[in-house]
């Protein structure tokens, strides 16, 4: 064990466990954060995103050991801004949700992208999103939500 | 802005979005044990000894020896055991559970459990039968007595995952001493809750089963958690904790039920005028280790034998053969895939053979209001699918592609599917079979509630069955609400599958809501009980497999334009469209959702989706290994949805999840057939295969 801080949804977090634990597993079972699903266990659906730094990781594959001093942005708090809104109703619209296994990593996949492109393509979307694997959809209508979000919230991002 | 008409918000969506939403992995409990499974690795052995080490205080081992009543797991063919009980006959059949409190110490414990096999000789061919069907139309003898041609050909489709995003998963506890209580990822709670009466024996109220949120299905949450829930259930009644057993990737795809691999082979006799006057047709599929629902699955194929078409003669069997390998059983389409994908190929190849235009030639043999079905019912809707498919080629642009693809030496192509899914269970299954019930509640308050068992798995059940009701009832949405399946408190309006629920349910619905709204007084509480009657149009013989099938028909034409790699044979999808008649539309956006999503995995499995087995493991271990969609493969469909109102159905609707699966993997492989000028005969269409057939010019 050994105490590992890092900054989580804007408060600062000390965690007192093994730092090989999965990030994923300290989020769900020891802080309760179950916005983060579990899909896959090895990185391939993003169905376990977060932010880390501003950026998407499938917290499935980051030991916890590595956010040491780092800022990790869940589902959770995440939906307390403005872009997540946005967002929100952009899904709503478009039809981007169903069952809603992947749809939070979707969103967090979403931020990231619009974070360092605001205007994305049609093409740049699905780059932002290959990460992400949704089974209901087809993905056209996360596209869309996106597109959506991305002229309703200008100046947002 | 909203883009889609007549569409409304999903109830759940703010939760679902937020992260909030909880699935039966985010449910915990005090005193929660978790549960993983031993299971065979061997295809097919005795089990000679099982040797446990001393478990740590707090463990234990579940197995054969504690079930309390029977060793089954209740399906329509009761086979599957609920522990392996002295053999296993696939690999990852379970044989015992282990429960505890610590998952790292489970899974020490299982790495010390050695258990000692002797190994029986296995089989992977088609050649064990355990369920037989057959069925005749006409007089197959005077088709084939002086037939101008006969053509023959035998086609193969391939396992498909279902590749719900959520894993299998599963809580059980105990309520008091003697009932026992499931929430697990589920689409029919009542095929659980009878499943753990008959392991346990135990009586109606003592299994109660809740669903929470449920992350995809597509049918492999239909009979599979039925054995994971009478495992737990039995555990639950030793140990007396909570206990919960979730999958991880991996032991899902290695052990659950798949789409059924398929041989089927047609013979068809032509006349002088190039129409077929009859089709000899044998459907085998692959049913695994244990039988389960196959039988269900072979007779929907069965009766799809010619599918958008009118043959007069038909001789059509079909067998479900045993093999020791993974179980298949229910996904989205039900045994109709297969078939479709076989019969469009053939109808085109008999074309190519005879050397008339395949489009002309499969014109000539649609199907028209009042044609007699495969199984001898009439098809007694209008039938618009000439209009429909002029609409596709139109919007497809598909007679000009035709040409250019044919003329500018490219590997591009394009394909056409014609198709329908019989909506609602086969034959008299929901009269004799399901006989659903719903409940309608209003309080005091004049608050409505939906009292079902149809469980909204992502495809908006909850928001298409409250917006029936709300409308028939004239009050808003908002005033009607529609809480998860408790059996506790439901009625069992059946199982949440065949493209029934908006059709079947819905349409139970309306009568309940006309009831209420009859009876209303405001203020005064009131109580509906609404039961399925079937139609008296509908005449159907089991034994025979004759007649109406089912009680209504929708229709689908899909487009698919690809270009193949000439380097690597890779298959690029380049558009798609698609043009449907589910009778009328209740929520617009939510049809679309199900026929965008239902498109990419009806068209995936038809190149992209490969899964095999070698010696009965399966090769594809996790979603690395076995590929499906993701945003960069599919491209935007263009959908026109027809109205054709159906009588018996609530504001005319009629079945749409499955129907937008099933037309995929023909329309592919006719684009892909169409690229490379080459007869396509098996699906997945991989590059390895595509690259076989170009070489053997």
């Amino acid at each position: 064990m050994s105490k590992i801080k890092f900054n989580l949804n804007g408060e600062d977090v000390v965690i007192d466990l093994v730092p090989s634990m999965r990030l994923l597993d300290v989020l769900r079972d020891h802080l309760h954060l179950t916005g983060p699903k579990e899909g896959c266990g090895e990185g391939e659906c993003g169905a376990c995103s977060v932010l880390l730094n501003g950026k998407v990781v499938n917290s499935c594959s980051v030991p916890l050991a590595n956010v040491q001093g780092q800022e990790v942005i869940t589902i959770e708090g995440f939906a307390k801004t403005a872009r997540y809104k946005i967002l929100e109703t952009a899904f709503a619209n478009q039809g981007g949700s169903q069952c809603g296994i992947c749809t939070p990593g979707m969103i967090m996949a979403a931020e990231s992208l619009l974070r360092t492109n605001p205007h994305p393509t049609d093409a740049e979307i699905r780059v932002g999103l290959s990460g992400n694997l949704c089974r209901c959809t087809g993905y056209n209508m996360i596209v869309k939500a996106i597109q959506w979000a991305s002229k309703e919230g200008d100046g947002l991002w | 802005m909203n883009t889609y008409k007549n569409s409304t918000p999903k109830v759940d969506h703010s939760e679902k979005c937020s992260g909030q939403s909880k699935f039966v992995s985010d449910i915990q409990l005090d005193g929660l044990l978790y549960a993983k499974t031993v299971r065979s690795t061997v295809t097919k052995a005795k089990i000679l000894a099982i040797d446990i080490p001393t478990l740590p205080h707090g463990y234990f081992i579940v197995d054969k020896n504690d079930i309390i009543k029977e060793n089954v797991v209740n399906m329509i063919y009761n086979d599957w055991p609920v522990f392996a009980d002295g053999q296993v006959n696939y690999i990852g059949e379970p044989i015992m559970i282990v429960v505890g409190e610590d998952k790292v110490t489970i899974d020490e414990i299982i790495k010390q459990i050695k258990i000692t096999y002797e190994e029986l000789l296995p089989e992977f061919d088609f050649v064990d039968s355990v369920v037989h069907l057959s069925y005749v139309k006409g007089d197959i003898n005077q088709a084939f007595a002086k037939p101008a041609r006969i053509y023959e050909e035998t086609l193969t489709t391939g396992y498909q995952e279902q590749a719900y995003i959520e894993p299998q998963g599963m809580l059980a506890y105990l309520e008091g001493e003697d009932k026992v209580t499931l929430i697990g990822s589920m689409q029919c709670p009542y095929y659980i809750k009878n499943a753990v009466k008959r392991t346990l024996g135990y009586s109606d109220d003592q299994v109660r089963v809740m669903q929470p949120s449920v992350g995809g299905a597509f049918g492999g949450k239909e009979e599979f958690p039925s054995i994971t829930a009478c495992q737990l259930a039995t555990a639950a009644i030793k140990i007396k904790r909570p206990i919960k057993m979730i999958f991880e990737r991996e032991e899902d795809i290695l052990v659950t039920t798949k789409r059924h691999p398929s041989r089927i082979k047609l013979t068809a006799a032509l006349d002088e005028n190039n129409k077929v006057q009859g089709i000899k047709v044998h459907v085998g599929l692959d049913g695994g280790a244990y039988i389960g629902l196959s039988g269900v699955v072979l007779s929907r194929s069965m009766i799809a034998a010619t599918c958008a078409y009118t043959v007069p003669h038909l001789e059509v069997s079909g067998d479900v053969y045993a093999t020791n390998t993974v179980p298949t059983g229910a996904f989205r389409g039900f045994g109709s895939p297969q078939m479709i994908f076989a019969i469009e190929m053939f109808m085109n190849h008999i074309a190519q053979e005879v050397g008339v235009d395949p489009l002309a030639f499969r014109l000539a043999h649609l199907a028209k209001q009042g044609d007699l079905t495969s199984t001898c019912g009439i098809f007694h809707d209008p039938i618009i699918m000439p209009e429909m498919i002029k609409k596709a080629m139109e919007i497809s642009d598909y007679k000009n592609k035709k040409i250019q693809f044919a003329n500018d030496n490219s590997y591009r192509g394009i394909g056409m599917s014609f198709f329908f899914h019989g909506c609602g269970f086969t034959g008299s299954g929901e009269a004799t079979h399901i006989k659903s019930k719903v409940k309608l509640t209003k309080d005091a308050q004049d608050r409505v509630q939906l009292l079902i068992a149809a469980v909204d798995m992502g495809q908006g059940a909850k928001t298409a069955l409250k917006r029936i009701v709300a409308k028939t009832l004239d009050i808003p949405n908002e005033q009607v609400t529609f809480n998860n399946p408790d059996t506790d408190f439901i009625a069992d309006s059946g199982p949440t599958v065949a493209s029934r629920t908006t059709m079947i349910v819905g349409n139970l619905l309306k009568l309940a809501a006309e009831k209420m709204k009859a009876q209303w007084v405001k203020g005064q509480p009131l109580e509906i009980i609404e039961q399925y009657h079937q139609p008296e149009f509908i005449q159907w013989d089991e034994d025979t497999m004759r007649g109406d099938a089912y009680p209504a028909y929708s229709w689908g034409v899909t487009v698919v334009e690809v270009e193949v790699s000439p380097v690597t044979y890779q298959v690029e999808l380049k558009n798609i469209w698609t043009v449907f008649d589910i009778g009328k539309t209740i929520d617009e956006r939510m049809v679309i959702g199900q026929v965008e999503g239902g498109i990419a995995q009806g068209i995936a499995y038809g190149y992209l989706e490969v899964m095999q087995h070698d010696k009965g493991k399966i090769k594809q271990k996790n979603l690395t290994d076995y590929i499906i969609p993701t945003a960069l493969d599919m491209v935007p469909i263009h959908t026109v949805l027809y109205d054709n109102p159906f009588a018996e159905g609530p504001y005319g609707a009629k079945g749409v999840g499955e129907l937008t699966l099933v037309g995929g993997a023909p329309a592919v492989a006719l684009a892909i057939e169409d690229a490379i000028g080459k007869k396509v005969s098996k699906i997945p269409a991989t590059p390895e295969y595509i690259m076989e057939l170009l070489k053997h010019e």
